[in-house]
Order: C-alpha cells, then sequence, then structure tokens
C-alpha cells in the first residue's frame, strides 16, 4: 500500500477519475509559478531536502583539533489540503451520472495553487523557503493606474537588463491587476497583448497570491521549483455519509540569482 | 543522403521527421554497439583488451543516452511514456496500469506512475530544461 491509500476508499474507478481530471484541470490553470520557474522532480516521497553545498561549522570540538562542520540543506516543505465529497454523489458517478458535484475538489486545487505559489513570490519564511520578491534587491516599480503596467514592466526590464540577467521576460499578477490589465483596450488593443507581444517576449500570467505583481528572467537557471512527491489526491477516512480525501504534495524552492526580478506595486 | 534507410521519398518527409529519422538510426546504431562490444568484452581471453572493450561499450550507452534525450525533448509522446514506465519502482509490467487506473479519460492517462497527478512543469517556453 502507498501513502496515498487510495485503494482503501470507497470510491469507484470511474468517481477516482473525475476527481483526478477536475484537480488536474484546476491546478494547471491556476499555479503560475510553474509557467515561469526551473522544474526539478518530481523525486516522491523519498526527497526529505535538497543540497545546499554549505557546512555550518559547530563550537563543539570533542576531540583537539577535529572540527565539526554540520551540512545545510533545504527541507521540503509537505502540504496537504481537505476534500470532503458526499458518497451518495459519488455513486451517482457510478451509476453513469457525468456532473457529479466536485465544487470541494475544485476548492482544494485553488487553496494548493495558491499555497504552492505564495512560496515561490512570497516566501515562507527565513530558513524555510525565500521568495523572488523578498530576495529581490531591486526597488520594486510603482504603477498608479493599468495603463502604466507597459511603462512600468518596460522600465523593469531595463533593471533586470542592467543587472546582467537576460530575457527572455515574463510578468506575474496578482488577481486585480491581472483582470484590470485584461480589460485594459487603449485605442482599442488589448494591452495584455502588447506586453506579450511587443514588450515581455514570455508570458503574461495570474498569480493569486501576489498583492501586485513581478517582472522576471525567464532564460533559466535562476529560480528552481524541487518537487518530492507531485500534487496527489489521497484517501483520510469516511463516515456513513461523506469520504475525506486530501490533496497534497511535497516541494521547495531556491532562488539562485536574486537579481533576476523585480517587483510591481501599486502606487 | 545522410542515410540509407529512410522508408518514403525524401521530399515527401518534412525536416522534423528527417531530424528525428537521423536520430532514430543513430540510437539504434548505438545499441547495436553496445550489443557487440558486450558479447566481444566476454568472448575475449585477453583482459587488457577486455578493459577496452568494455570502456568502449560503456562509451556507446553514453552516447546512446545522449541521442534518447534528444528524441525525448522532440517527442512528446515519448516524454510522456517515459514519465510512465521510467525511474520507477516496483513490478514494470505493472506501471501501465498505475498510469490508467484513473478510467477512460485521455488526462487521466498522463497521471504520474506515482500515483500523483502528473502535472510537472507548465513552462511552454523555448526552455525545455530537463528535470535533474
Amino acid at each position: 500500500m502507498d501513502l496515498l491509500k487510495r485503494n482503501l476508499a470507497p470510491i469507484v474507478e470511474e468517481a477516482w477519475a473525475l476527481i483526478d481530471d477536475e484537480a488536474r484541470s484546476v491546478l494547471t490553470e491556476r499555479l503560475a509559478a510553474r509557467k515561469l520557474v526551473d522544474f526539478d522532480g518530481p523525486h516522491g516521497w523519498g526527497l526529505a531536502a535538497v543540497n545546499t553545498g554549505r557546512v555550518e561549522l559547530l563550537d563543539a570540538q570533542p576531540v583537539p583539533d577535529v572540527h565539526i562542520g554540520l551540512r545545510r540543506v533545504l527541507p521540503l516543505v509537505e502540504l496537504r489540503t481537505p476534500i470532503r465529497l458526499e458518497l451518495m454523489e459519488l455513486d451517482t458517478i457510478g451509476r453513469g451520472g457525468v456532473d457529479p458535484n466536485l465544487l470541494s475538489v475544485t476548492r482544494a486545487a485553488e487553496r494548493m495553487a495558491s499555497a504552492e505559489d505564495a512560496a515561490v513570490f512570497n516566501g515562507y519564511g527565513p530558513e524555510r523557503i525565500t521568495g523572488i520578491l523578498e530576495a529581490s534587491p531591486h526597488e520594486p516599480r510603482r504603477v498608479r493606474e493599468v495603463t502604466d503596467l507597459p511603462r512600468a514592466i518596460i522600465d523593469g526590464t531595463e533593471v533586470l537588463r542592467q543587472a546582467g540577467v537576460t530575457g527572455p521576460y515574463a510578468v506575474a499578477l496578482g488577481p486585480r491587476m491581472y483582470d484590470e490589465l485584461l480589460a485594459a483596450s487603449p485605442e482599442g488593443y488589448p494591452l495584455v497583448k502588447q506586453v506579450e507581444r511587443q514588450i515581455v517576449e514570455g508570458p503574461v500570467v495570474r498569480a493569486d497570491p501576489l498583492e501586485g505583481g513581478v517582472v522576471m528572467s525567464v532564460r533559466g537557471g535562476d529560480y528552481r521549483l524541487t518537487v518530492g512527491q507531485d500534487h496527489s489526491v489521497g484517501y483520510a477516512h469516511r463516515d456513513a455519509h461523506t469520504v475525506e480525501l486530501y490533496l497534497t504534495e511535497s516541494f521547495t524552492f531556491r532562488v539562485l540569482e536574486p537579481k533576476a526580478a523585480i517587483g510591481l506595486t501599486r502606487a | 543522403m545522410s542515410s540509407e534507410s529512410l522508408h518514403e521519398p525524401y521530399e515527401l518527409l518534412s525536416p522534423e521527421t528527417r531530424d528525428m529519422h537521423r536520430a532514430l538510426v543513430s540510437l539504434m546504431e548505438e545499441l547495436d554497439a553496445v550489443d557487440w562490444y558486450r558479447q566481444r568484452a566476454e568472448a575475449c581471453g585477453d583482459d587488457e583488451l577486455r578493459a577496452v572493450l568494455e570502456h568502449n561499450r560503456d562509451e556507446e550507452i553514453e552516447h546512446a543516452m545522449m541521442l534518447l534525450e534528444w528524441i525525448r525533448r522532440h517527442s512528446p509522446k515519448l516524454a510522456g511514456e517515459a514519465r510512465t514506465y521510467l525511474f520507477g519502482e516496483g513490478p514494470i509490467t505493472e506501471l501501465e496500469h498505475v498510469a490508467t487506473r484513473g478510467g477512460a479519460s485521455g488526462e487521466a492517462r498522463r497521471a504520474g506512475a506515482d500515483g500523483s497527478l502528473g502535472i510537472g512543469s507548465l513552462r511552454q517556453m523555448g526552455d525545455a530544461r530537463p528535470s535533474e
């Protein structure tokens, strides 16, 4: 039996397929960082930490002239969020129903995408995960209105260029800024197309945990998401009427070149 | 012509198909060489010659893997199957069942052999930096 214990769940195969499809569909759409950073893995549950190559020297010296160094590693974090489903609803799938209520799966996938992206862009705190924005040494560009975005993004790419960070560049925006950009079409031409085709060469993606946005290089080698167990649906327990599943993953994230991104903030 | 083994007229084949043919034929040649060197090394009576033959065999394995990686990067179907069958654990013949047990949908078939949803990298750009 594996860690996910899926074979213990009172769920027919067809229902598992729909649950997995729904989770996969939402995650693929919502996960923003995976569209921009290097991906390393998946390595499975067995990977507990990433080697940083660094050593911390300890004061302890049990034998004279023997120094002790403790290897510094970056441990993976494990995320887990519950999915609660009605057994009656799942049984409809076994009877040929094709429109079960899987809102709990949708919400769980949205939470997982937000949690992963929050780690990558904002970080999980010192000694855990440092995010792209907190690592960036550049002063964020201020955006007063959505029509300021192209200018701010051009300024941002110029800052990166000056710092020796080459393109192609991409942009991640928080929900508010992203929606405004999508809706804006001054002089009849969609602003988002102008940004994507004429300014950055890379994609413009929506990242829910961002307040403002970030302009970053996607040339590769600057940011690395290391995944142990990739997003998976497992079985927790059941009662008479409901079954509790969970969505889980293990990962960590490293900023290898802090200068490769610059923030965008609302003025 | 880089190869005499084309099955269709050269001018009817796209540059991508010609390059893929070159890679596949090269891979076959490297694997043939691995087989030959292994047999020769095993049958050889001279220890020093055997060491050279074994060294050559291992070089051919390296060449074959470089070609396989090129093919993986240019064939999404092969990359998908590689994700299912390579570097797993347990009986190989059960990996297909694990990958497809989600049901009949095409998406479910792409699930990882580790029980995951098989999301992986979502980068669409030219940089297809391989997983390490």
